[in-house]
């Protein structure tokens, strides 16, 4: 469970936004919604501690929650706007490199699998550099699908994916939320999340 | 598959040798997938030692006079171009924020980077130093307390230059603010290490110079790893 309270975010001497408060359960998806420049990502990205806020609070499971905590690493796993990997290592590499740093001991059969499932098995030996934008977000998703993380961060995860790569996407989030894990997504497209999983959070920018 | 997502990571808070083993693993295994860059980074040393006996004149005192100090120099120099790859490459593609996001501390993973870095920097103008001496006419006690002194202190100049890559991350200009950050810094290294070779010259030892260069060393891995990741830090946010 996912709480915020009265969370603000300023760019230099403007307010992004303020008093952003909400409670995402297990099996529930915070989708933020708003227009370029409302402070979407500067949100996740508090949320996941990788910025600090100009003032409110957030707690998982009812503990309070400092940014980069320790233990809360280990509960997120954040998709940004770029995807983290490296161009010299093959995709199969990356993906297996990017568990270990998540801290997982994952069987290269697992990688190969998770690599097949979102449709790269004929390119998982093909270094990173030469793969298209939707092939490196699809290295993305298999690493979700990979990580038991119980909250999912994601902005813009639709970014770059065609028709199949959606619906892939579709599938791990319900799955995930089938397992009572929580996901908070920036987005403007449609996430084809069950209505009565999603918990709307509109932004709308302080000075508008 | 309840548990799965109920499950914390596995990763124990703390587990500094295996993040350390994962930045130093990988790293490594990124420099030689881009040997060409490694190449071009000794052969810019190489260089910079060759050019200077061209340059002043073949007399053997002079030479001998002057090679501890520019190997020292050009060691200095190599390692500052190789710097702003540290971070960069990271910072640009994105895996720096999933390396502040691991649940590995972020001290391990920097000290982790930065040992890569001096095996694929510093190690190799270790290893071609007794070589390029040869240009000096140094003889073989000069050229092992030289080796010695570059084995002790190149070390340093990863770990302060570290510092610097991370401050200056995502800046314009970052590459020439980087080098006047970390000269000054290495101006001490510089003075023990080309003197460690002149006092041995002298036939004073070489003993003081080298513990003092020891003595730096030790300060620089308690407390460079951990300015680095203050910095690399703020540079995500």
């Amino acid at each position: 469970m996912l709480e915020a309270q009265k969370l603000a975010a300023r760019r230099g001497y403007t307010e992004l936004f303020t008093g952003i408060g909400f409670r995402v359960n297990p099996g529930e998806a915070l989708v933020v919604t708003g227009a370029n420049g409302t402070g979407k990502t500067t949100l996740l990205r508090i949320l996941a501690g990788l910025s600090t806020p100009a003032s409110g609070e957030m707690s998982w499971n009812g503990a309070k929650v400092a940014p980069l905590d320790p233990v809360f690493r280990g509960v997120l796993a954040h998709s940004g706007h770029l995807p983290g990997l490296k161009d010299e290592l093959t995709a199969e590499e990356n993906l297996a490199s990017l568990l270990a740093l998540d801290g997982e001991t994952v069987t290269s059969d697992a990688v190969r699998k998770a690599l097949h499932d979102v449709a790269l098995a004929r390119q998982r030996s093909l270094p990173a550099r030469v793969l298209s934008q939707g092939q490196r977000r699809r290295v993305g998703l298999a690493r979700l699908a990979l990580l038991p993380r119980p909250l999912w961060i994601l902005d813009e995860p639709t970014t770059a994916l065609d028709a199949e790569g959606t619906e892939l996407l579709a599938r791990l989030l319900a799955r995930h939320l089938a397992n009572r894990g929580v996901v908070v997504a920036a987005t403007h497209a449609p996430l084809r999340i069950d209505a009565d999983r999603v918990r709307p959070l509109v932004l709308v920018g302080s000075l508008g | 598959m309840i548990a799965t997502v109920a499950a914390v990571s596995p990763v124990a808070n703390g587990a500094v040798w295996p993040g350390m083993r994962w930045a130093v693993a990988r790293d490594v295994k990124l420099a030689l997938r881009s040997r060409a860059e490694l190449g071009v980074q000794l052969l810019f040393y190489v260089i910079v030692v060759s050019l200077f006996p061209l340059a002043t004149s073949p007399e053997r005192n002079l030479l001998g006079a002057m090679g501890p100090g520019v190997l020292w120099v050009a060691a200095l120099l190599a390692s500052l171009i190789s710097l702003p790859r540290l971070f960069a490459g990271d910072h640009a593609d994105g895996t720096l924020e999933q390396i502040v996001l691991s649940p590995y501390p972020l001290v391990a993973l920097v000290f982790g980077k930065i040992v890569a870095h001096w095996l694929t920097t510093g190690l190799p103008v270790v290893v071609l130093a007794p070589i390029l001496g040869l240009e000096y006419a140094m003889d073989a006690e000069a050229l092992a307390v030289l080796t010695t002194a570059l084995l002790i202190g190149t070390p340093i100049l990863s770990l302060l230059g570290a510092i610097g890559a991370a401050l200056t991350l995502g800046l314009r200009a970052g590459g020439s603010l980087l080098a006047l950050l970390v000269l000054p810094l290495y101006v001490p290294v510089l003075i023990f290490g080309a003197g460690a070779v002149d006092a041995a010259r002298a036939g004073l030892g070489a003993d003081a110079n080298l513990s003092l260069l020891g003595a730096g060393l030790l300060i620089a891995i308690v407390g460079a790893p951990f300015a680095a990741a203050a910095a690399v830090r703020i540079a995500v946010d």
